[in-house]
């Protein structure tokens, strides 16, 4: 089913929203590619910019923000692209699926208007008999019933609507889309049933995913490969099974140790918060909450390397223990505890 | 919920049983207002003329010697049997003044709203599209200004304006003399009347009397339209399902008529509705004003006169127009928003 051509890639994004004080960078270099047909899962804490890197993948970003770097989107070069392109790709090709599905759908619009509405606007002079068609292909895929087709948005549960949001993206077969959180709102068994749609959509449609979640668990069973990302920038992107067999980031590493399963004894947890993306700590920006933290950490940033595991991984430990770089003994002495206590303060 | 249409109708049903007991409290307040504040119709045609003992015979005469609590229940008997009685100071009708003069009332108010409408919505639109710009803030002022300068004194300065600008246009009543006396009253509503009399210059001159006052009534409304519709489409324009209607790509201009407008616009009906109050009693003001014959007019000079029978008649006739306004603004409500249902 994969095919080795890309969809989407960056590198170096930026995307930072300019405030008051310093501009916030919430997204703060970035590089990936993802291929056709294929899941990468974001996974990282509140506030690391998963949100802001889906969004501005699409350019969907509040005014005030702005993008640099490189992101292509097949052959098209998205920050060069004029205002109205990019408009145009939205939906056609670009799909966007939103945490919160309650307040997502139009009150005042019946689910068949929404749909009309979405396919008239892509496909000039489709007729209501092929509109009628394709949405209620779109509704069956994601199993709501056509009898639904022309209630209104508050007649349906939160599931439902997420469903309907789905179906309402999928109706235009878009390229690439990006799953903001879909569950996240939802109960555990309409997450399990949404997820398991979001990874049939593939075999159906073919379609790309950036799927953007807080839950390991939705990785592990839905992705092909996952990115971590942690202060506005990808610490670790690997295979989805490589990274969470053999972890090379603490970050990563700790995240895993942090999920609650059956077997779990007590509760793991990284102690402290993200930083201020406005003014990230220097050097690593794990490094005030790491506990592998050496000295070379809060100096130098370190730079992307493939470990010999096949991820790539943004760490002075896992270079080093891999024998990737060399290391003086002064930048191995470990990070005192109340440097990082002071650090964490900051 | 089985089918909207069902539900629809149960909601209108509720909003009519919700209209008797309104009334019912609206006629009580009415009557025991009246009779709290000093002097009454005798004392206020002839006091100060008669001896204590003749007003007193009058005021037997008119049956108001007798205790509240009877004339309160004989005067409700008579509104549910829809006899609004006659003037005591000049035994007319009540029914007839409202007819006669209804009619003035109504296409000054109906006009009012059209002009606020006009105003109101494409600058309030426009202030919440251009939000902090100095557009906004200028339609703003415009608004605040609008809505919080007295009538009398807006109705002043445009006649002012418009004597200076157009000589000859007229700027007081409701139509020349001509127009008023060769008008054969069918509907009582001039406008009306010379419309199907077929008349194009009466027509013509009507509609010219009514711009001036029309557009000061219209003005003053237009202020809270503007402020509402503002901040409607600013927080529409942040609402979820705009967001997500343009993560679909619908062009922008699509976004804001059909997805933030016309949600915007569903607590502005409500409140629209609720402002009917307001534009009678700007229609009170309005009417002297401009000399328009219409019930503010009357309404003055009878409360005047203490004339209870009137006062109350003409009130409840207020009353009503703005319950009935209100249940058809909770049915449009409804029509539009198919959230709203009992």
């Amino acid at each position: 089913m994969k095919s080795d051509d890309v969809v989407i890639s960056a590198r170096d994004l930026r995307v930072w929203y300019g405030t008051a004080g310093l501009p916030v960078r919430a997204v703060d270099g970035v590089s990936f590619e993802i291929r056709s047909g294929e899941i990468l899962g974001l996974v990282g804490e509140s506030g690391c910019g998963k949100s802001t890197l889906g969004r501005g993948l699409l350019g969907l970003l509040p005014d005030g923000a702005a993008r640099d770097g490189e992101l292509f989107f097949r052959e098209r070069d998205m920050l060069r692209l004029k205002r109205r392109e990019q408009h145009a790709l939205r939906g056609r090709e670009l799909g966007l699926i939103f945490q919160e599905p309650l307040t997502r759908l139009n009150p005042l619009m019946r689910i068949s208007e929404h749909f009309s509405e979405t396919l008239k606007t892509h496909h000039r002079g489709i007729g209501k008999d092929e509109i009628e068609s394709r949405s209620l292909e779109a509704l069956r895929v994601m199993g709501i019933p056509p009898t639904r087709f022309r209630a209104y948005p508050h007649e349906f549960s939160g599931g439902m609507r997420q469903r309907l949001m789905i179906a309402l993206t999928l109706v235009l077969r878009p390229a690439f889309v990006v799953a903001d959180e879909p569950t996240t709102a939802l109960d555990v068994l309409v997450e399990a049933q949404i997820i398991r749609m979001l990874h049939d959509l593939r075999d159906t449609y073919e379609t790309s995913l950036l799927l953007i979640t807080h839950n390991l668990g939705i990785i592990a069973e839905a992705c092909d490969r996952v990115a971590v990302m942690y202060a506005g920038r990808i610490v670790e992107i690997g295979d989805a099974h490589t990274v969470f067999r053999a972890p090379q980031h603490p970050y990563t590493r700790e995240l895993l140790r942090s999920t609650i399963s059956l077997s779990t004894t007590g509760l793991n947890y990284i102690e402290g918060a993200p930083p201020d993306l406005s003014d990230p700590p220097p050097g690593c920006r794990f490094h005030p909450r790491c506990p592998d933290a050496m000295q070379v950490c809060e100096r130098r940033a370190p730079v992307p390397r493939v470990q010999p595991s096949g991820s790539r991984t943004e760490c002075w430990a896992a270079d080093h223990a891999n024998g990737l770089v060399t290391l003086t003994e002064d930048e191995r002495i470990p990070l005192a505890k109340e440097v990082i206590a002071l650090a964490d303060e900051a | 919920m089985s089918s909207s249409s069902g539900s629809l109708a149960r909601y209108i049903a509720v909003r009519l049983l919700l209209v008797i007991p309104m009334i019912w409290v609206l006629l009580t307040i009415v009557f025991f207002l009246l009779r709290v504040a000093p002097g009454d119709p005798v004392s206020a045609a002839v006091g100060g003329k008669l001896s204590e003992e003749a007003l007193d015979t009058r005021r037997a005469a008119l049956g108001l010697d007798r205790p509240l609590i009877v004339q309160y229940l004989d005067y409700l008997g008579d509104v549910v049997r829809l006899d609004f009685g006659a003037t005591i100071s000049d035994n007319r009708p009540v029914l007839d003044i409202i007819r006669d003069q209804g009619g003035a009332t109504l296409t000054l108010t109906i006009g009012a709203f059209l002009f606020a409408l006009l105003i109101g919505l494409p600058l309030g639109r426009l202030a919440g599209r251009r939000r902090d710009t100095a557009l906004d803030a200028g339609i703003r002022v415009f608004g605040v200004v609008s809505y919080a300068a007295p009538i009398f004194w807006v109705g002043i300065m445009l006649v002012i304006l418009v004597v200076k600008l157009f000589p000859g246009w007229p700027t007081y009543d409701i139509a020349s003399v001509t127009t008023k006396f060769t008008t054969e009253p069918r509907t009582h509503i001039l406008l009306v009347d010379t419309i199907l009399a077929g008349d194009g210059a009466a027509v013509q001159d009507v509609l010219k009397h009514h711009v001036l006052p029309c557009f000061a009534l219209g003005l003053l409304l237009s202020g809270v339209i503007i402020r509402l519709v503002r901040v409607n489409v600013i927080q529409a324009m942040q609402g979820d399902y705009v967001e997500a209607a343009r993560a679909r790509g619908i062009p922008e201009r699509q976004v804001v008529r059909r997805h933030a407008f016309r949600n915007a616009l569903v607590p502005v009906i409500t409140v629209i509705g609720l402002q009917v109050a307001l534009t009678l009693s700007g229609a009170i003001l309005t009417e002297r004003t401009f000399n328009w014959p219409g019930l503010g007019t009357e309404l003055v000079q009878y409360v005047t006169a203490r004339d209870y029978v009137a006062v109350q008649g003409l009130v409840t006739f207020f009353a009503l127009v703005v319950v009935i306004v209100s249940l058809l603004v909770d049915v449009l409500n409804a029509l539009v928003d198919p959230r709203v249902r009992y």
